[in-house]
């Protein structure tokens, strides 16, 4: 157990070192979410929308939700990435030949993963709020919102390293990664309610994981905890399902690549 | 000799979509020795490390580390060794010292250990100065050196390397091969391997020659050689048409033990060459033939590469693009 512990802070700990001497890349991924979605994207269609069909007395407001769970989806799905170039590099290798537990590489990838989506969230609520948009449920709602975003983001993490360990080139990863993340987006309630798309839209929305996060995550900023937690309650059932499978995938492809 | 058997491989495959990458191999690796597998591109060398390594399963035959399973007892095997792999496995943004504390951790050290673990291999290896820089501003024989200090820090009873000195300039694979034979004079069981022949017979005690997933053949450097027959006698001739006259004059003579027909002359393969040269000599001047240039060798391991496999090592350029 020691030793365990001893090898996934070492394993995190390379992480975010990494992330550290990536001074560019770091900003770009604290930034890049909320200056693109929240500020551009907010404040452009602030005219269009349509506060009626919003139900939200701003865009931003309404996109707010959105953009949080966005931020998941895309460091969910990009997670697996750095041990893609782990495991062409053959540093994956080297790892694997010491007599670490078999889940530690993964483990810390999951840890660090989770833990600059939950910064990164935090900070997009933070600028929401400079922009008047005071979530409801206040404190506890914020923690509820980062419990359903980790919730989310395990299952995400767990699909990007299961296909990290599949694929044959890493062309493939970023082929497969594209094709999976804006559809999941539009396919969502994140831009607009499911009640103002088209009607084979909403439904194929249903189906998405994300819409669930994002019916949740958006009333315990808007609405308060009446609204909310019937949806949380929901999402967490449909969380606990989505993880087991993605988890069960990724743990396969796991034992498949790694013997 | 009765010697520890530190490694025994026994009838080993991995079939990779029905591509036999590994076909049927056995072999033992003493304890103490430095053991090397050379072949040429795509011979199966990395998967059989890998598969010694524990990362790898085998498909079919097993493999066993000073005594355990390396697919049943692979936690054990795991720490008994160290490996050194044939790709730069480095990490571009961590700095050589970040390398070796991740993986004192990994090999579960404590930190005071750890440290002074880490300052000698800088110290061997001669990375002090460099320790605290990103490895991504290494040269490509920093980055090697620093895979090797990578190996041996757990101080493994068995070290691994993959191709320790592909691509290194002559000083550095020199440096190298001198780390090797310090290491072997510590304790330590070497596997390596290689496709340069001269680092085979220098710095191996045994070696097996593979190709094609099978070996060839095993021994040391010198048995290789002895079990060849004989040194070498290269005639080159003025005349290239007396070549086929005087290769039926030579054969069958006592002494002479094989002729064969090169582009320029003849390659004689001579039992001792103290009786062989006179005979040579005396009949290439009955025939009248007149001899430009007339060399002797003891056989070289080209030549029993060669032997062995049908071809020259460096001819297995069309493997290449397959291999990964
Ligand atoms: N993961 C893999 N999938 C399919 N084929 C593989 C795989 N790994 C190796 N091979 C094949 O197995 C054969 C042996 O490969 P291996 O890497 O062991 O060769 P090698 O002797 O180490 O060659 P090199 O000198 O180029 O390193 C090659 O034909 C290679 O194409
Ligand atoms: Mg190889």
């Amino acid at each position: 157990m020691e030793h365990y512990w001893q090898e996934i802070s070492a394993l995190t700990m390379r992480w975010v070192r990494r992330l550290s001497r990536e001074k560019f890349s770091m900003l770009f991924t604290l930034v890049q979410p909320m200056l693109f979605w929240l500020i551009f994207f907010g404040n452009l269609f602030q005219r269009a929308a349509d506060t009626q069909v919003m139900q939200a007395p701003n865009y931003i407001s309404f996109l707010a939700a959105g953009v949080v769970i966005m931020t998941v989806l895309n460091n969910g799905l990009a997670g697996g990435v750095d041990l893609l170039f782990d495991k062409e590099n053959g540093f994956l290798e080297r790892l694997m030949s010491t007599p670490i537990h078999r889940t530690s590489v993964i483990l810390s990838r999951f840890i660090f993963v989770m833990g600059i989506t939950s910064m990164q969230v935090l900070v997009i609520l933070g600028v929401s709020y400079l922009f008047g948009v005071h979530p409801a449920t206040g404190i506890l709602g914020v923690a509820t919102i980062l419990l359903i975003g980790m919730m989310f983001g395990v299952g995400l993490t767990a699909i990007s390293m299961a296909m990290a360990f599949s694929v044959k080139s890493h062309g493939d990863f970023f082929s497969v990664l594209g094709f999976l993340s804006l559809p999941m987006i539009f396919l969502s309630s994140a831009l607009v309610p499911l009640t103002a798309m088209p009607g084979w839209m909403s439904f194929l929305a249903q189906f998405n994981p994300m819409t669930w996060a994002i019916d949740a995550v958006r009333p315990l900023i808007l609405s308060g905890w009446t609204e909310a937690l019937p949806h949380v309650g929901m999402v967490i059932l449909v969380m606990l399902v989505f993880d087991a499978l993605c988890l069960y995938g990724g743990a396969k492809a796991f034992r498949r690549a790694m013997g | 000799m009765d010697r520890t058997i530190a490694i025994d491989v026994s009838h080993l495959c991995k079939t990779y979509d029905s591509h036999h990458a590994v076909n049927d191999l056995s072999f033992q690796v003493y304890a103490g020795e430095i053991f090397g597998l050379l072949g040429p591109n795509g011979a199966g060398k990395s998967t059989t490390l890998r598969t010694l390594i524990t990362l790898l399963h085998p498909t079919s035959g097993t493999a066993t580390v000073m005594g355990h399973d390396t697919v049943r007892e692979a936690d054990t095997v795991r720490t008994l060794i160290g490996y050194v792999p044939q790709e730069r496995a480095i990490d571009r943004f961590l700095t050589g010292r970040e390398h070796l504390q991740l993986l004192g951790a990994l090999y579960h050290l404590t930190t005071d250990e750890a440290t002074k673990r880490i300052n000698e291999l800088l110290k061997l290896v001669d990375l002090e100065d460099h320790a605290d820089r990103p490895a991504k501003t290494y040269s490509g024989g920093m980055k090697r050196k620093l895979d090797i200090a990578c190996g041996l820090l757990p101080n493994p009873k068995i070290l691994f390397l993959d191709e320790p000195t592909l691509g290194l300039d002559v000083q550095s694979r020199l440096r190298i091969w001198e780390y090797v034979r310090m290491l072997k004079a510590r304790g330590m069981t070497v596997v390596m391997t290689t496709n340069y022949l001269d680092e085979a017979d220098q710095l191996c005690d045994r070696l097996a020659i593979i190709d094609g997933g099978k070996i060839k053949t095993l021994g040391s450097p010198i048995e290789l050689k002895i079990a060849l027959g004989g040194d070498i006698v290269s005639l080159t001739l003025k005349e290239l048409d007396r070549i086929p006259s005087l290769e039926t004059e030579l054969k069958g003579r006592p002494a002479i033990k094989s002729v064969r027909t090169t582009t320029k002359g003849l390659d004689i393969r001579v039992e001792s060459p103290e009786k062989a040269l006179p005979a040579i000599l005396e009949a290439a001047n009955r025939l009248g033939c007149s001899i430009e240039f007339i060399q002797y060798n003891r056989p070289r391991l080209d030549d029993v590469f060669i032997a062995h496999t049908g071809r020259a090592i460096t001819e297995s350029i069309p493997e290449t693009e397959s291999a990964s």
